[in-house]
């Protein structure tokens, strides 16, 4: 397994090598090491763009940006996410422990890899790893597996919490490819696996995520994260939940509600949102808000407790907000 | 246990510089490009007190701090520890080997059975007193979560830490 390492001196010069076939960019570099002790083959050239000056957290023109090689450590502790986006911030802390967190960047949480067991090993086929080559998990499926927006190449979860409150903030993917500089929202950043499994995100071949551009709340806002797990710390979601709530007097005004840990993306039901829209937030209303936005799941024996897992988590978030 | 990637004769490599400094000693070597920071410690300089559990970043047992930040050398790669500074459990005593007052607070509340996972739980715990270690032991456990103790050692754990953040504070 040949592997080069270059340092790119800019932004421009690491998009022109990225351009290259078998050209990889890596940043804190724990997934790509970690699956490459597993037998897959990275790059084989890996373009560190480590060095380079993605490190800005920022607020102006109504915009808060993150630079791509912010660490998750010091976005999720920044005085400014932590009072204008207390999602995110939560939602980074309950993702991977701290050692992980001080090493990984931003954009490596994005474009961080499914840990479903079957594209991790080798020895099993998986669509996500080799287009074509089918899915184990569609036959013999586990706990962690997608209840929504699967299909028949794959079922593997999304596991980036990050991602999932940055979906409920609307939060936008900046990236620079050869051509210029491009945005992608979050909502269509990832790839559900209904086309094709690969991709697993509509990055531009080739394009490196500079950044993530978040709208900054304009009214009083309240919002969080609620992560239901295995255990009670340093696991990957069975269900989680993002919310950010602003009550127009007794009533609802609005509402953005994400879901990770059950469906094959960041998941997000803005129909479903509108019944909360207008009514005092109560545990009826917020069942039929449930009924609707997890009315698709397609559970398995091994994935069925995610839907009340997730109702729960629902519930318990939305409670809390409202106090 | 395979420790990592080695100079196979089927490995073709490029070998980068890496020039950083361990405990306050500077080191100067050529590497794999591909060699983890916990291989390159055990390994190329025989500090074998930062340990190898899983390999994959899910039991702690090889936390190291770089540039003062607590990390799991298992998932860094060395290449890009360029000018870095390490530390390892073998630099947390004093200079006459004494012990950390930390490492005397493990013996003392008994923080440890096996000890596999000990030097990475230290080196964990001696950065969150520089991150602002909480008093509420749920707290301590949530920033310790990342270091896995299989003999089930976690509430000695938990209290040497208190005691030491208690002393610092």
């Amino acid at each position: 397994m040949r592997v080069e390492w270059i340092f790119p001196a800019s932004v421009d010069e690491a998009v022109a090598l990225l351009a290259r076939p078998g050209h990889q960019a890596i940043a804190g570099g724990t997934t790509v090491l970690d699956l490459m002790k597993l037998g897959h083959r990275p790059g084989p050239v890996l373009v560190d763009i480590s060095r380079l000056d993605l490190t800005e957290i920022s607020e102006g023109g109504g915009i808060i940006r993150i630079g791509a090689l912010v660490s998750n450590s010091q976005a999720a502790r920044s005085p400014l996410i932590r009072e204008r986006l207390p999602a995110l911030s939560e939602a980074i802390l309950m993702g991977a422990s701290e050692q992980i967190r001080n090493a990984a960047s931003i954009g490596g949480n994005l474009m961080q890899a499914t840990r479903c067991g079957y594209f991790r090993d080798l020895a099993w086929p998986c669509n996500r790893r080799t287009e074509g080559s089918g899915c184990a998990a569609r036959t013999t499926p586990a706990a962690g597996h997608a209840v929504l927006g699967a299909s028949a190449a794959c079922i593997a979860t999304q596991p980036s919490d990050m991602a999932v409150a940055l979906l409920a903030f609307d939060a936008v993917v900046v990236a620079r490819a050869i051509e210029g500089t491009v945005r992608i929202p979050v909502a269509g950043f990832f790839r559900g696996p209904d086309e094709k499994a690969l991709p697993a995100t509509r990055l531009p071949q080739g394009a490196l995520i500079t950044g993530i551009e978040i709208p900054a709340p304009a009214g009083p806002e309240a919002s969080g994260y609620v992560k239901l797990r295995g255990r009670a710390s340093y696991e990957f979601a069975s269900a989680s939940v993002a919310a950010r709530l602003e009550f127009d007097g007794d009533v609802l005004g609005r509402a953005a509600i994400a879901f990770g840990g059950i469906a094959t993306t960041p998941w997000r039901d803005r129909e479903a949102e509108q019944l909360l829209i207008g009514a005092p937030l109560g545990r009826a209303q917020v069942g039929l808000y449930l009924d609707r936005a997890l009315a698709g799941a397609d559970t398995r024996p091994e994935t069925a407790h995610k839907i009340p897992l997730a109702r729960g988590a629902v519930h318990h978030l939305l409670e809390r907000l409202a106090k | 246990m395979r420790a990592g990637p080695h100079s196979g004769a089927d490995a073709a490599r490029s070998p980068i510089r890496l020039d950083l400094t361990v405990n306050g000693v500077p080191v100067s070597q050529m590497i794999d490009p591909r060699r983890s920071l916990l291989d390159f410690l055990r390994e190329d300089l025989e500090l074998t007190g930062t340990k190898k559990g899983c390999d994959h970043g899910q039991c702690g047992a090889c936390t190291v701090h770089v540039n003062g930040e607590r990390r799991l050398s298992c998932l860094q790669f060395a290449a890009q520890l360029q000018g870095a500074s390490v530390t390892t459990i073998e630099g947390v005593g004093s200079a006459d080997g004494g012990l950390h007052p930390l490492q005397e607070a493990f013996i003392r509340h008994d923080a440890l059975q096996c000890g596999y996972c000990t030097p990475g739980q230290i080196m964990s715990a001696l950065a969150l007193m520089n991150e602002g270690c909480p008093e509420d032991p749920a707290a301590i456990k949530e920033a310790m979560s990342g270091n896995i103790c299989r003999c089930g050692a976690y509430n000695g754990i938990v209290a040497a830490i208190r005691e030491v953040a208690r002393d610092a504070g």
